[in-house]
């Protein structure tokens, strides 16, 4: 097991590696001196020589990338560009609220495909699950911001008004303490990222609903209620644990648009602005957070596998014998 | 959304039949949903690429206060600068559909032509190439362009090719499943034998026989290439101010739900009804591919 789990790290480590000199490549190495083109034409030479110091500039591109990487490897992010700020302040600000955002929208979308899933499965083409799908065919198509402006047009604007149209959020205090910014982002999130699961789990119960061991269980006379979730969902929810893991992937993206849709003050907000100012620097590390994030919930996903597949988790123990 | 899954279920669906694009279409044609899709698809796609010549006012006419309730000049109201809502609607809809369009070609064109390598030569070929795909693959499209963005700048060509390329992995991975369950049938063993050279294999032999994959992962990127389109310009890095277009249009009038929801609606509802329709036809031609439910990457 132990041997398994260290090669999946390494690969994981590996690609992020890749990654990095992914951004590196493009954001520092384009044709065109960056220094000077972020302080615009009217820079006088010494702050360029400043900042192409800054940025490793004047040294050949191998050199420029070590310095760049151990420079991130060891938390020296230097300052941002614009504000002048440390890119470690910001970050750990920002990472914070994004948290809060993606924990809650896991805690809420996870229990709902389960359940809209189950129900869709256990009435089979009835009207509920006709609904079920047209439904989740539908917000899979839509954009993230389109979703979240809908909901600012009916929960917060012109047809009630229940919820703040935007998270001005009280920095002096933490987030979770300010519910009424967070459910706006959050529902969006979650509009997001259930109908996958939802279509994956209502497949996966309807072939183990046809399976000869619920059969069994049904003709010993359980009731349908103990059938179902003592005896199908468990095994019918194992086959679809990865590909759910996965699917919250799409909060690495999803956050950038929907922090921006409300202006909730997050990683992807920070993005957005960095891109727009072009805080090279800023936008270096914020994305490979967000790539971190990404090769993580992935790494978590194969763990998971490995450890609810009694298939694999067998296999995983003989490796260790 | 856009993000990549290596999804089981849509692996095993290889082609059961190999009729061609138009027999796939018919087949699709039975579901209602399909026509319905169809028909809204048909709709918007109208609206963006008519709607320039019906217009009734230029797009950057300015034609009274900002955010003025409809009237006759202007049936849906201004802007946040005082321009006809109407009519940047209708001008605002075509850059988005063909920057997807060109951006979806390239990207499954691309995407092709690596899984049919890959799942033909195996091996080391194999190997190196679907690396390559999985390093693509650890970023979300959106945060891939942005990055790209940065120092180029919003340049339509570069959305273009970031976009398309960013779709590249997913159609690799299809298809290559799709190469695999042919690679080893008799005629393409066949026209090994009798020595034809192993381009024309890939394109003339496998090529056709993947068809039926293709199209529903076309469907599929276009879906989600319209919205990372849109999704860009209302970020702002896609098309610019002053020109008309529907995710800009949200962004710059936003501030102003409260006061005239229509610069904001009319722009919301086009791009959920166009990326909805797109879908549904898409589902319809999953289920005509393989008999079961497919287009469910979310």
């Amino acid at each position: 097991m132990t041997r398994v789990i260290v090669r999946r790290l390494g690969a994981g480590v590996f690609i992020l590696w890749l990654a990095s000199v992914l951004v590196f490549l493009a954001t520092q190495l384009l044709p065109g001196d960056a220094a000077q083109l972020l302080l615009g034409r009217y820079a006088t030479p010494e702050s360029v020589a400043a900042l192409r110091e800054q940025m490793h500039l004047d040294e050949p591109p191998a050199l420029q990338y070590w310095h760049w990487l151990t420079d991130l490897v060891t938390g020296r992010w230097g300052t941002s560009l614009v504000s002048q700020e440390p890119i470690a302040r910001i970050v750990s600000r920002s990472i914070e609220n994004t948290s809060v955002l993606a924990v809650l929208t896991t805690l809420v979308a996870t229990p709902l495909a389960l359940a809209v899933g189950t129900l869709s499965a256990l009435r089979t083409e009835s009207r509920v699950d006709h609904v079920v799908s047209v439904l989740t065919l539908a917000l899979a198509a839509v954009p993230a911001f389109v979703i979240g402006i809908a909901l600012i047009y009916l929960l917060a604007t012109t047809v009630v008004h229940l919820l703040p149209p935007a998270s001005i959020v009280d920095p002096s205090r933490p987030i979770w303490r300010q519910p009424s910014v967070i459910v706006l982002p959050v529902l969006t999130l979650v509009f997001g990222v259930a109908p996958y699961p939802i279509r994956m789990i209502r497949a996966s119960m309807i072939e183990v609903l046809q399976s000869d061991y619920v059969l069994m269980a049904r003709l010993k006379g359980l009731p349908e209620r103990r059938v179902v979730l003592r005896h199908a969902l468990l095994n019918a929810v194992a086959p679809t644990i990865q590909a759910t893991a996965l699917n919250l992937l799409f909060l690495a993206g999803g956050v950038v648009v929907v922090e921006t849709v409300f202006g909730y003050p997050g990683l992807g907000r920070a993005l957005v602005e960095a891109v727009n100012e072009r805080d090279i620097p800023l936008v270096q590390t914020l994305t490979v957070m967000l790539a971190a994030f990404y090769v993580a919930v992935n790494l978590v996903a194969d763990l998971l596998v490995m450890l609810v597949t009694p298939r694999m988790r067998a296999s995983a123990v003989e490796s260790r014998a | 959304m856009s993000i990549g899954l290596p999804s089981g279920a849509r692996q095993d669906a290889a082609p059961r039949e190999t009729g061609g694009w138009a027999h796939l279409l018919l087949g699709a044609l039975r579901f209602g949903r399909t026509r319905i899709g169809l028909a809204i698809v048909g709709l918007v796609v109208a609206a963006a690429v008519l709607g320039p010549y019906v217009a009734p006012h230029g797009a950057t006419a300015f034609l009274g206060m900002p955010f003025a309730a409809p009237s006759r000049a202007a049936p849906l109201g201004t802007d946040y600068l005082g321009r006809d809502v109407l009519s940047r609607f209708l001008d605002g809809g075509r850059v988005v559909l063909l920057l997807a369009l060109l951006s979806t070609t390239i990207g499954v064109t691309s995407g092709t032509l690596v899984g049919l390598v890959s799942g033909y030569a195996l091996r080391v070929v194999d190997e190196v190439l679907m690396r390559v795909m999985d390093l693509l693959l650890a970023f979300p499209s959106i945060v891939f362009v942005l990055m790209c963005v940065t120092i180029i700048g919003p340049a339509s060509w570069l959305i273009v090719a970031v976009v398309g390329i960013s779709y590249m992995p997913q159609t690799a991975r299809v298809i290559r499943s799709a190469t695999l369950q042919v690679r080893d049938l008799d005629f393409v063993r066949y026209a090994e034998a009798i020595g034809v050279p192993r381009s024309r294999i890939l394109l003339g032999e496998v090529l056709p026989n993947v068809v039926a994959p293709l199209t529903v992962e076309f469907g599929l990127r276009l879906t989600y290439s319209i919205g990372l389109i849109a999704s860009l310009d209302y970020l702002g890095f896609g098309v610019q101010p002053p020109r008309p277009d529907w995710g800009l249009m949200i962004q710059e009038n936003q501030a102003g739900l409260n006061v005239s929801p229509w610069p904001v609606l009319l722009p919301v509802l086009a791009i959920a009804a166009i990326t909805v329709g797109s879908n549904l036809v898409t589902d319809g031609l999953g289920r005509a591919v393989a008999g079961v439910d497919r287009s469910v990457e979310a």
